[in-house]
């Protein structure tokens, strides 16, 4: 039996056996082992952004050039992203983003309410299609199911990894 | 007091060069590059510079979108050059880019920003650059390997030998207030999408 606790590192080996090469990250303690991973892989880009938007439009560089890219964010970069979610919609780029959260299950700061609890209402409103991960067992299927919509059927699909899955952070 | 006063940084000559004559002389052979531009002027002005070649992947909206989809397919398509064609005002919405750019330091990739220090599209408003901020030096502190200030046609002349070569490199073209070149352009975002795509990946 495969031990789900594993996920972040079978995660990662899924994402590039589904040929993803360039990670794009605003840093956040849930995507650690992601970003690592990619930080140490020479055949993947690790792209540190300075704001999440910016691996919106990444993304669609990367598919113009035909190579498949994922954004790593925390639920507050959501909202820095919504006007240049436009361009992904408007030319139907692949679009794939796994969505820690905060402002959810247990959240102990009060400042993070507001953007965690409209995530997902912003981003439907924007287009994407969102999946949602509460369980470690849920996240390996619910990512293959997300490669396959993104990458397959051109959809922009977010990933939510619940403060349920990672742990919301003690105050 | 509502006026805003220029800062001490503006110190550079004022901007002698049109851009319609500018920016087809510094990107004389369009058809080496892989191109994406922001929006606005820039997406015309290469329209219309090349027919709407599919080489061009020209934003109609996305504002500030322009540098990191370059930086996404420049790191997709190594062999290939790519250049990101783009104004001050969609350049300032997307500094940040710079940084994450120059961590990066594609050297197949160079970015031309198309300075006339206004919005041109929105009713001429000067923009910061007009007042002063300085988007070579930003490119130069944000790691930028080669950054150069292009004023003068014989900066056009060098500027257009640089292109050919390798390296990460960022180019200030600075330009006078005034229309850029501009051609009927097809504003159906995911045609062009496949267009680019169907020209570079078959």
């Amino acid at each position: 039996m495969t031990d789900a606790s594993n996920w972040p590192d079978r995660l990662y080996d899924l994402l590039r056996s589904a040929n993803v090469t360039q990670f794009a990250y605003v840093p956040d303690a849930g995507h650690k082992v992601l970003i690592n991973r990619s930080l140490a892989d020479p055949d993947a880009h690790s792209i540190p952004l300075t704001t999440e938007e910016e691996g919106v439009a990444l993304a669609a560089g990367a598919d113009l050039g035909g190579e498949r890219a994922v954004l790593l964010m925390q639920s507050s970069g959501v909202g820095n992203c919504i006007n240049l979610l436009s361009l992904i919609a408007g030319c139907r780029f692949p679009l794939l983003t796994l969505v820690s959260m905060r402002g959810d299950f247990g959240e102990g700061n009060p400042w993070q309410f507001p953007m965690g609890q409209a995530t997902e209402p912003v981003l439907k409103a924007m287009g994407a299609i969102v999946l949602r991960c509460d369980q470690p067992e849920e996240v390996i299927p619910t990512v293959s199911a997300a490669i396959t919509m993104v990458f397959q059927s051109n959809q922009a699909v977010a990933v939510l990894l619940g403060q349920r899955l990672i742990g919301a952070k003690k105050f | 007091m509502a006026a805003l006063q220029k800062l001490p940084t503006s110190n550079l000559p004022d901007a002698v060069l049109d851009r319609r004559q500018a920016v087809p002389a510094l990107i004389d052979r369009p058809q080496d590059f892989l191109i994406v531009t922001g929006l606005a002027g820039a997406a015309q002005e290469l329209s219309a510079m090349t027919g709407n070649t599919p080489n061009l992947f020209a934003m109609g909206g996305a504002m500030g979108a322009a540098l990191m989809t370059a930086l996404g397919l420049a790191l997709a398509q190594p062999k290939k050059k790519v250049l990101c064609v783009t104004g001050d005002g969609d350049l300032l919405m997307s500094v940040g880019g710079l940084a994450t750019i120059a961590l990066q330091n594609p050297s197949n990739l160079t970015v031309i920003c198309v300075d006339n220090g206004h919005y041109g599209e929105t009713g001429n408003q000067e923009s910061h650059t007009g007042l002063g901020v300085r988007l070579d030096t930003i490119a130069a502190g944000s790691g930028f390997p080669a950054v150069h200030t292009i004023n003068t046609d014989t900066d056009l002349e060098e500027g257009r030998r640089l292109l050919q070569q390798d390296g990460l490199r960022f180019m200030l073209l600075r330009v006078k207030e005034g229309p850029p070149l501009k051609e009927k352009r097809n504003l159906v975002p995911h045609m062009e999408r496949e267009n680019f795509r169907k020209a570079l990946l078959g």
